[in-house]
């Protein structure tokens, strides 16, 4: 593969960035600037802020986000196997169903832990 | 041509993001910062042709272990970062020295050794021709079939070790 196979991939990314810059610039240089207290706040109609933004996260977002990152390697592993998965026949799919499996356990103790629960 | 200007572009972006995250004050901004390193590191693993670990780097890098680093930022009690600035002259001083010294050793490194290993059993060519995501599936599925099933174990280990540490009253 070349590395101008690539160019969608660069095309999609610099039209997101640009995208965003652009709405950040134009509405900096076409709208008003009229600072009042209301503006400031950060939801402007909804409720009012109580203390500060930047306060200690529950723990409970702390295993999701571990749970995550597991899952996410797990999933990482499918990809090479998804590329050759033809090729393997029967074999890939038994290795690949023992790796799953093993993790499946790690899948229902969390579930019976009731670490997903928020509670 | 085209490719070394890519390079020197993207390794310029990475050193000055790099540079970024360690002089932000406020550690969400580094995070974001070191979202953009990790990004063009991706783009630099494109440029080596190893669209895989290119693809992975976003996906659990950038992805899976910013929201992480995040996570803890989050988690830990914030404010107290404005007070961690060393005002010990000793440390700096140091700190600058054994830096230099670090950077000379790097240069002594490139300036006498010719650094060109010897081709092992997947050079370059051959990744390319074969394509890089299928020669890692290959061996991974194959040669390699036990480590990657340890792995899962790996895993589960992990996912019961999170539940057990962040979960006490279990």
């Amino acid at each position: 593969m070349m590395i101008t196979d690539y160019l969608p991939i660069f095309i999609f990314l610099v039209v997101a960035v640009g995208f965003a810059l652009v709405t950040i610039f134009l509405s900096s240089i076409i709208g008003k600037r009229k600072i009042t207290p209301q503006k400031m706040i950060p939801y402007e109609c909804g409720m009012d802020p109580i203390g500060q933004a930047r306060k200690p996260f529950s723990v409970k977002f702390y295993i999701i986000a571990m749970l995550f990152i597991i899952f996410d390697i797990e999933a990482v592993f499918l990809y090479p196997w998804a590329v050759i998965f033809k090729e393997l026949k029967i074999f890939g799919l038994v290795e690949m169903a023992i790796f799953i499996a093993i993790l499946l356990v790690g899948f229902v103790y969390v579930w019976k832990k009731g670490a997903l629960e928020w509670e | 041509m085209f490719e070394t200007f890519l390079f020197v572009l993207l390794a310029v972006v990475t050193t000055i993001a790099a540079i970024l995250v360690i002089v932000q004050r406020n550690p969400v901004a580094s995070a974001i910062y070191l979202i953009i390193t990790l990004f063009c590191l991706a783009g630099i693993y494109l440029l080596l042709s190893a669209p895989f670990i290119a693809v992975i780097q976003v996906l659990v890098y950038a992805g899976a272990i910013m929201v992480l680093f995040l996570f803890v930022i989050m988690l830990l009690n914030l404010e107290k970062e404005k007070k961690l600035i060393y005002r010990n002259r000793l440390q700096k001083v140091l700190g600058v020295f054994l830096g230099g010294v670090l950077l000379a050793q790097i240069g002594m490194i490139f300036s006498s050794v010719l650094l060109e290993g010897s081709k092992g059993k997947f050079p370059a060519e051959k990744v390319a021709a074969l394509g890089n995501t299928e020669v890692v599936a290959r061996l991974l599925f194959t040669d390699f079939l036990l480590p990657f099933e340890i792995v899962s174990v790996l895993l589960l280990v992990a996912i019961v070790g999170a539940i057990v540490l962040a979960k006490k009253q279990i």
